[in-house]
């Protein structure tokens, strides 16, 4: 477990290598909830509620959303397809670790850095230009936590699987691009779910994407009821467990067929 | 003594695809390709002791690196048996590079951005190694690397020579009883060269290291192996001492003469006629060159013959160097 730890420290050293990268983090994630703010507003106009969700519940929503996503998000399926693609991967597989599990928690340490050190600082500079309101209820915060926990397990597994289409297709980039967009717009980034019509609702449910933004965020706003939010936490989980089988098997079968590339 | 390594019929095979040319071609291979199955690794066995030194040469593509990585266990292959360690290297992996070290020369395993102690670090706790023991070994390593003043650099600042010092200090950090070495001393300069040679000499002394050394640079062969295994086209086409090689590909002799007169080659031929001695000039130098036979006498009947007609300026006498044996098994392809 000692190695683990060391890494996410390792991360955060690379993490804060580079300043200007650093800036930059907390500027675009400012701008970002600042654009979809005033985007949400003016679709609001006038309305009280759409789709039951109120204005100050909407802009909640997107500034928690983002939030969530500096968390959650990570970049270990570039990374991977950029090792794999160099043959730094032979580096990876002569040390006494998992590779699967050290990706994780590459992503694990960039994810706590990003969520203390570029959404917190741009929280506080986007709560002063426009209102936010945050739960005061302490149950609220603790389930949020264990939800985003899951959002980043989930989203970290899917990576994971994308990454290693590269030990078989050999450039991805496409795919890696395609992931992303999907992911921002179904797992409800862009627009909460309840806003697309029924059917696709129902077809989302049965897909793993709703558990990386849209249940953490909708339990922050309090947009569902507790036994909503039970359900919800209760589905995470169960993605989570899904994937494992799907990421063993592709792990196996890339092993076997593994081609370090360039000599 | 038990033996480090044991490889027995190992093969690799590679599919490698063939594009088919213009455009109709590249339209169809979207659907269906071609391919060959190259076999890079053919059928080859041999053993290792533990404590031994051995250099794996061949030409670029002969299937040094494919069979260094099956027996690291990165690569499966696609048959035989392979025993490092006592393990089976691919079936258990994360026991089995425990008790390895790696370096390769053309790929760090530091971290690019951050400080080469950070790395250490991380390594001393991915190998589970104590402070007390690391203090020792690695205060060694460090002192004769002398990579002191290198540590709180970013790896990205360290110049190649550096760099290559801290990767095989990397290496060492859980102290392994095996040692691979693929290029190590690809790009450096002399001085850095002599100082790894002296360095992996000093660990195989003091630990019984055995140390499997790939490398394009003889030298480093003859300052370090006694044994050669050399492989050409996925086959083992030589393994044994260094020395049997010289003796027997080093056939005949070189004497290079320099005159104070101008003197012409057929003249030369004609004086050394009854000798087996074929002349070469070189142009630009007036140097000639006579290649003769091993025989005892041969080069000083050679000299003699010279002498007694010509006046000398220069003589030197060559043996053949392994660079030039090597050149010449490797355009034959078999010893």
């Amino acid at each position: 477990m000692d190695k683990y730890i060391e890494m996410i420290r390792i991360r955060f050293l690379m993490m804060l290598a580079y300043r200007t990268n650093y800036y930059t983090g907390i500027l675009i994630y400012s701008i970002n909830i600042g654009a979809y703010y005033f985007l949400w507003k003016a679709i609001y106009g006038g309305k009280e509620t759409i789709e039951g969700l109120s204005v100050l519940q909407m802009t909640t929503y997107v500034a928690v959303a983002w939030m969530a996503r500096a968390f959650y998000f990570n970049n270990i399926d570039r990374e991977m397809a950029m090792e794999i693609k160099e043959g730094k991967v032979a580096v990876e597989l002569i040390r006494p670790y998992n590779y699967l599990t050290m990706k994780t928690m590459q992503g694990l340490g960039e994810g706590i850095f990003r969520l203390f050190f570029f959404s917190v600082p741009g929280m506080l500079i986007v709560s002063l230009i426009f209102p936010i309101r945050f739960s005061a209820d302490i149950y609220t915060w603790a389930l949020f936590s264990v939800s985003i926990v899951l959002s980043f397990l989930i989203n970290t597994q899917i990576n994971l699987l994308t990454g290693m289409t590269t030990f078989f297709l050999f450039n991805n980039t496409g795919l890696i691009r395609a992931k992303r967009v999907i992911i921002d717009l179904f797992s409800g980034l862009l627009l909460p779910l309840s806003f697309f019509s029924q059917g696709i609702q129902e077809v989302f449910k049965f897909l793993p994407f709703q558990g990386i933004s849209y249940v953490p965020s909708m339990i922050f706003t309090n947009g569902f009821s507790f036994s909503e939010t039970m359900q919800a936490i209760m589905l995470q989980g169960m993605w989570v467990l899904i994937l494992i089988v799907p990421i063993q098997a592709l792990w196996i079968l890339a092993k076997k067929m593994l081609v370090i590339q360039g000599g | 003594m038990k033996n480090a390594i044991e490889v027995h019929g190992l093969r690799k095979e590679f599919k490698s695809y063939s594009s088919r040319s213009g455009l109709k071609g590249a339209f169809r291979d979207l659907f269906s390709r071609n391919y060959k199955v190259l076999r890079a690794v053919n059928d080859i066995s041999f053993s290792v002791k533990q404590g031994e030194m051995v250099g794996y040469i061949g030409e670029n593509g002969a299937g040094k690196s494919t069979t260094i990585k099956m027996l690291t266990g990165i690569l499966t292959p696609s048959s035989g048996d392979v025993v490092v360690n006592g393990m089976n290297p691919h079936k258990e992996r994360e026991a089995f590079v425990q008790t390895i070290g790696v370096v390769f020369g053309q790929r760090s395993q530091l971290w690019w951005d951050i400080a080469v102690q950070e790395s250490f670090r991380l390594l001393k706790k991915v190998y589970k190694v104590s402070d007390e023991e690391y203090d020792r070994h690695m205060g060694h390593v460090i002192r004769t690397l002398d990579i002191e003043p290198l540590l709180d650099k970013p790896v990205r600042k360290l110049s190649l020579g550096q760099r290559m010092r801290c990767e095989l200090a990397a290496a060492l950090i859980h102290n392994p009883p095996l040692l691979f070495l693929d290029e190590p001393t690809i790009g450096l300069d002399v001085l850095v060269k002599l100082k790894i040679r002296d360095f992996l000499k000093e660990i195989n002394e003091k630990y019984n290291t055995t140390i499997l050394l790939t490398t394009h640079d003889l030298t480093d062969i003859e300052a370090l192996c006694d044994r050669v295994v050399m492989l050409d086209e996925g086959n083992i086409i030589y393994d044994g001492a260094l020395k049997n090689l010289k003796e027997t590909w080093g056939e005949g002799k070189e004497v290079q003469f320099q005159f104070l007169e101008r003197v012409e080659l057929s003249a030369l031929e004609k004086v050394t006629q009854e000798l087996h001695v074929k002349w070469e000039l070189e142009e630009k130098e007036q140097h000639f060159t006579a290649y003769t036979t091993d025989e005892a006498n041969a080069v000083s009947d050679l000299i003699g013959a010279v002498i007694s007609s010509f006046q000398i300026k220069d003589v030197k006498i060559m043996e053949v160097s392994t660079e030039e044996i090597i050149r010449k098994i490797y355009e034959k392809g078999e010893v």
